[in-house]
């Protein structure tokens, strides 16, 4: 721990950071497990310390929607949300995009009702990747804290102009204490320009936003926006190392590999498992399995060159996800296998679905998902799995 | 006379009453204005990509979030020190049900935000269905008359009602067929500090059916009917109504509309133009509209 850590909350931490960020305005909407985050920050700007104003609405679709006039306005933007609350944005986060508006979200992952669950997993987010936001996925409250500066570099980038969630997992990253490392509020000044839109809401210079688009344009809408995403490829990366150099701590950009370069199993998941899988993979390496682990930090735009590279010598792949695509496996492990296919690559992938709802994924359950893993190589019995079914109930 | 804020070359029908509500509001408003607009006619026929009727600021986002996206652009208009009028024009769709919660959300807020409604008593956009502002036995695509109906059986909801009930400080009905009164109310709302909210009677041509040249006749039938009073309050108070002379029967204003035609053929239609001169009867009592 060096001198400038302290021990905070996940949400203190990340709301430190938004603070640091000096967004002109913040609208959110309390659910849990993201409630603390914007309690912090209305505390801030309740003791002057942070010059924002905060408007309390009326439901997350008002809150995210009051930012859509915001950002046009050339004001700079803030909320946060998770599960039902994203679920009731939806609408909203295709308009942010489409209008190219750079928002900056964190998701506090938590899974979806029904049956209501406040515990975390990832459908939320996960079920919202082709809204056209950029995510990124973080695994402790450190790489959150720094990801969500990060977010607003990259999202409000002429180039890019798309908006941005930045998602942890809920409880597990906002409501742990940890040793963290606050933004120093002049570096991350320094680090982020400020955002001067040249297209604005302004009498002295009228325009028109959200026109509608009939069928001899609406394609190169929805292009340009593919197009900007790609971008985003390279600007994420550059801007983690531009990261790196100023505050020196670096995660990855769109991905990261522990232990990945010989291994033969590989594991591949995003989010705050990743903890425990390492703990997992430094066991079974001291037992001379070769186990490593790729980190999906960037899941939309989808790094499927970054992930081929870095997978390409794997025996075996393990997709390990917290969502299920209802009737067709998951995200993360449907998207791995489609950039897959047209390659020379061929490796076996299986996916597992776990930790959902909140249920622990434990160091002995990342071993079963090596042993099916090894199994995979001689034959694929099943692509897809729940991990730890309680058979006893169903 | 200046340029209209609002460009001719619209696609609104010939005879619609929302462009000219528009000019209007605009008119009093003048060029320091941003408007929001959710999601319907409106948006449609001044917006095809990559044109544009607007000279003013427009944004359009959703069909029910233009009073949370109008509350953004007033905070960064304060936050930036500007005196910019904002306003939201909205149809009755928008306005009475499916925005009611961002409404509601931003009259309770207290934004600086002039929310006008054209109201056409109908979801035109989408070919006539039935609103909450829809009044009692009209004809829609939804509500169509039949032996076993006769058009739309609930009463218009009292939108304004629910604008005070906010203590929305400026609330005002108003017609396109009294342009001098519109923009005067546009004018008080815009200096009102808080929201404000303006609701206009704005015929539609295909949902109401009616000969184009008469849309003004109509309106100005709906306020001499005593159906759509001309009111005024401030901090809550009534403080002005719109008298009528001698007031006109209900059936004059009934018999010019195809929305209304089944009142004249089905065996109870007498009956429910009863009833509806009632409502003009109670409206007349209410706001003392005849001295």
């Amino acid at each position: 721990m060096t001198a400038n850590m302290k021990v905070v909350e996940g949400s203190y931490a990340v709301a430190h950071a938004v603070m640091c960020c000096k967004p002109d305005v913040i609208s959110a909407y309390p659910i849990t497990p993201q409630t603390h985050i914007v309690e912090h920050l209305s505390q801030m700007v309740a003791n002057g310390e942070l010059d924002s104003e905060f408007l309390t609405v009326d439901s997350e679709f008002s809150a995210l929607s009051v930012l859509v006039g915001v950002s046009a306005c050339g004001g700079r933007c803030y909320s946060s949300t998770t599960s039902q609350g994203l679920a009731l944005m939806y609408e909203v986060l295709y308009n942010a995009s489409g209008m190219r508006l750079p928002l900056v979200m964190n998701v506090a992952n938590r899974a979806m009702g029904a049956p209501l669950n406040i515990w975390n997993d990832q459908q939320d987010s996960v079920g919202a990747r082709d809204v056209g936001w950029l995510q990124i996925y973080v695994e402790d409250v450190q790489e959150a804290v720094d990801a969500t500066l990060q977010a607003y570099k990259i999202a409000e980038d002429e180039s890019i102009r798309t908006p941005a969630m930045v998602c942890m997992d809920g409880f597990i990253l906002t409501h742990v204490y940890e040793p963290v490392e606050l933004l120093d509020k002049e570096r991350a000044s320094a680090f982020l320009p400020e955002f001067r839109p040249a297209k604005i809401l302004d009498p002295a210079r009228p325009m028109t936003f959200g026109a509608f688009a009939d069928p001899s344009t609406y394609t190169e809408f929805r292009y340009q926006q593919f197009e900007a995403q790609q971008k985003a490829l390279g600007k994420i990366e550059s801007v983690a190392r531009e990261f790196q150099e100023t505050f020196n701590r670096y995660y990855g950009g769109l991905i990261d590999s522990y232990r990945a370069d010989d291994a033969e199993v590989v594991i591949v998941t995003m989010g705050s498992v990743i903890g425990t899988i390492k703990d997992a993979i430094d066991a079974m390496r001291a037992e001379g399995k070769k186990v490593g682990l790729v980190k999906v930090r960037c899941y939309r735009p989808f790094p499927a060159q970054a992930l081929r590279q870095a997978l390409k010598d794997a025996s075996v792949i393990a997709v390990i996800e917290k969502d299920v695509s209802i009737g067709a496996e998951a995200g993360l492990v449907t998207d791995l296998k489609s950039s897959f296919y047209n390659s020379k690559l061929r490796i076996p992938i299986i996916g597992f679905a776990a930790g959902l709802g909140g249920r622990d994924i434990t160091v002995k359950d990342i071993r079963k998902i090596v042993e099916r893993a090894e199994a995979a190589r001689k034959g694929i019995e099943s692509e897809f799995e729940f991990l730890d079914l309680r058979w006893e109930i169903l | 006379m200046e340029r209209s804020l609002l460009a001719p070359g619209h696609r609104a029908c010939a005879g619609c009453a929302m462009p000219t509500t528009i000019k209007l509001v605009l008119d009093a408003a003048g060029p320091n204005t941003i408007v929001v607009s959710p999601t319907g006619c409106l948006e449609v026929t001044t917006t095809p990509f990559p044109e544009s009727a607007w000279c003013v600021p427009w944004i359009h986002s959703l069909f029910e979030n233009a009073s949370a996206v109008a509350s953004g652009v007033e905070v960064m208009m304060k936050r930036r020190c500007k005196d910019t009028n904002v306003i939201v024009i909205g149809g009755d769709g928008s306005t009475f049900d499916i925005g009611m919660g961002c409404n509601s959300g931003m009259f309770e807020r207290g934004h600086k935000v002039l929310y006008v409604c054209y109201d056409n008593e109908a979801y035109m956009n989408t070919g006539v269905q039935r609103s909450g502002s829809t009044p009692f036995c009209a004809q829609t695509t939804t509500t169509p008359p039949g032996s076993k109906s006769s058009g739309n059986p609930r009463p218009k909801k009292d939108m304004p009602a629910i604008a005070l009930a906010h203590r929305v400080p400026y609330v005002a009905t108003a017609s396109v067929a009294y342009p001098v009164d519109l923009r005067r109310k546009v004018k008080s709302a815009l200096q009102t500090n808080g929201p404000s909210y303006i609701q206009v009677n704005a015929p539609c041509i295909t949902g109401w059916t009616f000969d184009a040249g008469t849309m003004v006749e109509i309106a100005r039938l709906a306020v001499e009917t005593g159906l759509w009073p001309l009111a005024e309050w401030v901090n809550g108070e009534l403080t002005g109504v719109k008298k009528i002379r001698r007031p006109k029967p209900v059936q004059e204003y009934l018999k010019v509309q195809g929305r209304y035609k089944h009142l004249f053929k089905k065996p109870d239609g007498g009956d429910i133009q009863k009833e509806i001169q009632t409502i003009a009867d109670k409206n007349i009592a209410k706001y003392k509209l005849v001295d």
